[in-house]
Formats: structure tokens, sequence, C-alpha cells
């Protein structure tokens, strides 16, 4: 539904119903002189201050208190302050139980996040139409005419919470991370009844792909153009290459595939990016240092994860790998939309690494805590459903944080949003009107990112899209709020 | 955990002769002083220690809890209320498909409606809401609130239990 005001000034137009992304943003498209779109951008007006927070707390207390930035993606920050939070206590390598109890709670968390953005955010546009009415694009519209879908939306879901709460104790805000290790393992109730229903969720995962790669199949062109640019891409990767979405080191590959650095120790993460704060956003724009502020910028998230890697170690996600490289003939995969695609690439390979662990018997394992000598800084980095999240804090001889520096999954993706929506405005924008197409077109572009935006900018409460045409000195032309 | 046999076993054996399965689901953010009342009111519930009645609190319900409220045949779901009666109101809930949905927004009646849905079953379905007062950032109930609760968890056992008594 949507309502319309007409005012002297610029026009204003009011839509409903809310936009489906993970938080509330503001997009502004400025015009030249000439009246081409010069630039688009994604604001961020919001500030949260979790950084401020934290400082004073113990370091333990951390990875307890740290994700409460975020009620979507908190085992995302729990598990990357917890293995900060080694570093400060001075252990550098977990027990087995430990290590892979924090794995499958990770893969739990990336499974349930990829199944909720897939089926109940992006799927109501992809299987509806970028234009459908906004009333039918949404999950329960997808309930009632895709029953099989709404199944897996369902089910998917609540496994990988399931997954979560047998591992961290909770299913949103989980306990069980603490720094040298976990504090305690898997049961073998937890363990068997997962163990139960592990072969049919691989098998929805797969069935969901499946269905999406019809989706390409019958929407080549638009898939391959739609808000599509070429970027570089950073990810972690395992010791190989391989696809490693927990721990590893750090790739940056270019638009061709080639490598900007690689096997980077997330702790040396200073030497290689920059955070450029720009004042009409609290979102800041990190660069790689080494090609500078206009080359430097690049995208994390799946379409990374599966673009940086060379290989992913369970054999249906490879599988599926090699099928979504082989689409833009080895080179990495540049559409905006092939996120999606990519997203469920990783659900199945998360899908097959929790049953690989759950038939892994360290998970029984008594040894639940390694120690070390305590350090005054603790850095860690993670792939979190929405890309690489890196955590940062220095620690006094009081064991209280003095300093806290998050780069999260959106602040990395954040350059790259705004040259989403300016593809989508150069290509839709039509005159000085803002169109109800390219307001669906704007959302739909920044939704592939899955931006989580009350963590990125640590907001809290409800703020709609808005999207402003400028003049070229900055006159407000149109302007169209959906919230 | 409940298994995923639910979508297509749906239950079979009569009410007449087993207890019914009851299910309280207390909704909020405790960390948000008052808005904390759905949990508490799940917590106090859970420590009469009935065998046939679950509970669960999350800070919002969510479509996966379909699964869990088609399991059961009678519901409660227990939310803060910033206005409206003291102690609480209780309303009985019919399934209603809400286009308004969010991630961030789910309400009881569109989760029976997805229940019936997708699993065919629709409980007997209670929304209770207790009246609050303060949502600063706080993890503690306001004194008032803590009352209402009493009273309200107080209601709900009494009603819980007759539930239970009058059906073995």
């Amino acid at each position: 539904m949507s309502s319309v005001q007409l005012s002297q000034g610029p026009r204003k137009i009011v839509i409903d119903p809310v936009t489906r992304v993970e938080g509330h943003g503001k997009v502004t498209i400025r015009l030249n002189a000439a009246g081409e779109v010069d630039e688009a951008r994604f604001h961020i007006v919001e500030f949260r201050g979790f950084e401020r927070f934290v400082r004073g707390r113990m370091y333990w207390e951390v990875p307890l208190i740290i994700q409460r930035l975020c009620g979507i993606c908190p085992v995302s920050h729990h598990l990357a302050a917890a293995k900060a939070m080694d570093m400060v206590a001075g252990v550098d390598r977990l027990t087995p139980t430990a290590e892979k109890m924090r794995r499958l709670m990770h893969y739990g968390q990336v499974l349930q996040s990829n199944a909720l953005h897939i089926f109940h955010l992006a799927s109501p546009d992809l299987l509806f139409g970028f234009d459908a009415p906004p009333e039918q694009r949404n999950i329960i519209a997808v309930l009632n005419r895709f029953p099989e879908i709404g199944k897996w939306a369902i089910f998917i879901r609540k496994y990988g919470q399931e997954v979560i709460k047998a591992t961290g104790g909770r299913k949103i805000h989980p306990t069980s991370a603490v720094p040298g290790g976990i504090n305690h393992n898997l049961s073998t109730d937890d363990r068997d009844a997962l163990r139960r229903q592990v072969d049919e969720i691989i098998a929805w995962c797969s069935a969901a792909l499946e269905h999406h790669k019809g989706f390409v199949a019958a929407n080549q062109t638009l898939h391959r153009d739609f808000a599509s640019y070429k970027s570089n891409f950073v990810s972690l990767v395992g010791p190989g290459g391989g696809m490693d979405l927990y721990d590893g080191r750090l790739r940056a590959i270019g638009p061709d595939g080639q490598t900007i650095f690689d096997q980077v120790s997330p702790i040396d993460y200073r030497d290689h990016f920059i955070e450029e704060v720009r004042p009409w956003s609290y979102l800041k724009f990190p660069h790689i240092r080494s090609l500078g502020r206009e080359n430097g910028w690049y995208r994390v998230g799946p379409l990374a994860q599966v673009n940086c890697c060379t290989s992913i170690d369970t054999p249906l996600a490879e599988a599926a790998r090699n099928e979504f490289i082989a689409e833009n003939g080895g080179s990495p995969v540049q559409a905006t939309l092939a996120y999606h695609w990519a997203r469920l690439v990783c659900l199945v390979h998360c899908a097959e690494k929790i049953k690989e662990l759950l038939f892994d018997d360290d998970l029984q394992g008594t040894d639940l805590m390694a120690t070390g000598e305590q350090r005054g800084e603790g850095i860690a980095c993670i792939e979190a459903p929405r890309g690489t999240l890196i955590h940062h804090y220095t620690v006094d001889e009081h064991d209280q944080v003095t300093s806290a520096n998050l780069i999260v999954s959106t602040t990395n993706n954040n350059e790259a949003m705004n040259r989403a929506v300016k593809q989508v405005a150069m290509s839709d924008l039509s005159g000085r009107e803002i169109t109800e197409g390219l307001l669906n077109h704007v959302e739909v572009a920044i939704r592939a990112f899955d931006p989580c935006l009350s963590c990125a900018t640590h907001a809290l409460g409800q703020m709609p899209l808005i999207v402003t045409l400028e003049d070229s000195d900055g006159t407000p032309i149109a302007e169209r709020i959906k919230q | 955990m409940t298994g995923l046999a639910i979508a297509n076993t749906p239950v079979a054996v009569p009410l007449a002769i087993r207890s019914p399965r009851i299910l309280v689901i207390g909704y909020g953010n405790p960390g948000r002083q008052d808005d904390g009342l759905g949990p508490a009111a799940a917590a106090e519930i859970k420590a009469a220690g009935w065998p046939s009645v679950t509970t669960c609190d999350n800070y919002q319900l969510v479509i996966e809890d379909a699964v869990e409220v088609a399991a059961h045949d009678v519901v409660w779901f227990v939310d803060a209320a910033r206005d409206g009666d003291a102690p609480c109101a209780i309303q009985r809930l019919s399934p209603a498909l809400d286009i308004t949905f969010t991630s961030h927004l789910l309400k009881p009646e569109a989760l029976l409606a997805i229940a019936d849905q997708q699993f065919g079953r629709v409980p007997e379905a209670h929304l209770v809401s207790i009246r609050g007062y303060e949502f600063d950032f706080l993890e503690a109930l306001s004194d008032r609130a803590r009352n209402n609760l009493a009273l309200a968890v107080t209601l709900m056992r009494r009603r819980i239990g007759y539930l239970l008594k009058v059906s073995r």
C-alpha cells in the first residue's frame, strides 16, 4: 500500500509497508548539472556506540556483552569476541572439543541466518517479482503460495537455531564461548536429536539451491546485469585456500581474480585496510590500503566467500561452487543478485559441516579450556553470514578493556552498497521522479547484501528507507519514504 | 527439541485420555526493563514443574515458533503491555494472517495461522498482556510491573492447574 503527500516544495511520497532489511537506511541520489546520476549515497545516520560501551568492562565479559549489538547475528559477535579474547588470555590453540563446539555453533548460525535471508527477506522478491505489490512480497505470502519453500524456511532456520542452543546454551545470545575455550560439550541427547534431522536438512538446503538455480536460468539477463559492477573481494580462507567460515587468514582478490594479498593474519588487518570516515554516515568506509580509496573498496559476504576460496571441503557445496564459478568462465562472479546463489552454496556447506561435526566424538570431550600468559591486545576475524567481521580490543593490567574496534560485514560492504544503488539509479532513473520501480529496485539491490544496519551502525529503533533525489547543488527534488 | 515429524504426523491421541500439552511462550527483551515481563512469566511457570507444560522465551516471536505451537493443545502467549489494564489482560486468540510481518514483528495470531496452514493444527490460544511501566535500558522489572507479574502468574497457574486437573 502506498500513500502520496504533495507539498509546495519538494515532493514527498510516503510508502508502506516496511522494507525488508535488518535495520534501516536512507539513500540519496544526486544528479549532475546535465541531469545525470552523479553519485548515490547509502546513509547510516544513527549511532549505537558499543565500541564505547565495552570500555572499562572486564575482558571475559565482552563475548557476552558485545553480542547484544544485534538480535540477528549475535553468535558471530559472541564467537569473534571470544576468539579475540583467546588471544588476550594467551591462548593460541584451543582444545579440540572447544574448537569444534565453536565451529558447530558457527555453522548453525550461518545456516539459520542465511536461511532467514534467502527465505524471509529475499525470496518474496525472487518468487513474486521485484515490482510485485509490497503487500504480496513477504514471507507470509510465500508460505501461502509456495508451501514447500515455506517448509524449508521454517525447518532449516529452526534447525540452525537448535544447533546454536545445543552448543551455545541459548538460541539467541549464547553463553558458552569463553576466553580460552568453551564451558560445556555437546550432550549425547542433543547430538542424537540433531543427527536424526541432519540428512533431511541437507536435502532441503540442496533443494532450495536447485530451486534458485531455476530462477537464475529463467532470468539470465536480469541476474547478470541487475545492479552489476566489478569489484575486489575479501574473505577468510583456510591454509590451502579452501573455504573456512570460522577461522583462517585473509585473502583479497581483484575483479579478474588476481591476488591482491593472501594468507594475511587477521592480527595484521591494519597493515592492509584503512577505515575512512565520511561526514554523512556513521558507517565507516574501509578500503585496501595498497590500492587507495578510489580502487581499494571491496565486497564481502557469501559472494566473496565463494569467489575467494579455491575449494570447499564438503562434496555437495564443492559441486555447487564449481557450477557457480563456471557462470563467469572461472573469474569471480560479479552479479549483485549472485549473492543469493552464493548464499545458498554456503547454506549447503554449513549443513554438510554440521553433519560432519555431529559424527566427531571430540564434541563429547571433557578437555574444554586452555590457558596461557595474558596479553594486552586481542584481534580476531570470522566469516559472519554477511561477511568478514573483525574484532579488536586492548586490555589493561586490571583486565579491563581500554579500547575496541569492530569492522562488521556491512561496514566492509559500505562502498559496494553505494555502487549498487548508483547502478540502479543510472539504469532506472527517468527524469526527475522517484518511481515505484526505482524504489523497489534500490531495495532489492541493498537487500542482496543482507545488510544488518543496526549492527553496522549500532543503531537502535526503527528507521525507514528514505530515498531522496537531489540537484547538483544539493537541493532536494523528490523524496520517497518506506516505513 | 522438536522433531521434524510434526510436519507430517499431527497429534492423534484424543485429549480425553491424556493431559493436554500446554505451551507458555514469554516474549520480550529483559534488557529493556518491563519489556522482560513475558520471559519472566515463562520462568515463573516453568518453576511450577508441571510435566506437560513446556515453557520458552525469546526476544520476539518468530515463524519457526509455529512448529512448537502446532505441537501443543493449549498455548499461552505472554507479552508486556505499554498500556491497558493492570495487572494484565487476557485475550482469546484466533488465527489471522498479518501481511505487515517484518523480521522484527510477528503477531501471535499470525503464528496461529501459520501453524494451521503449515501443519493443519490450531491450538487453543490466549494472549496474556501484563502491564509494564518502565522500558529503559536496564535489566530489572519496575516494582509495579513485578506486582503485576505476580498477580498474572497466579492467575495463569490457576487456569493451567485447573485444566490439568479436569483432564485427569
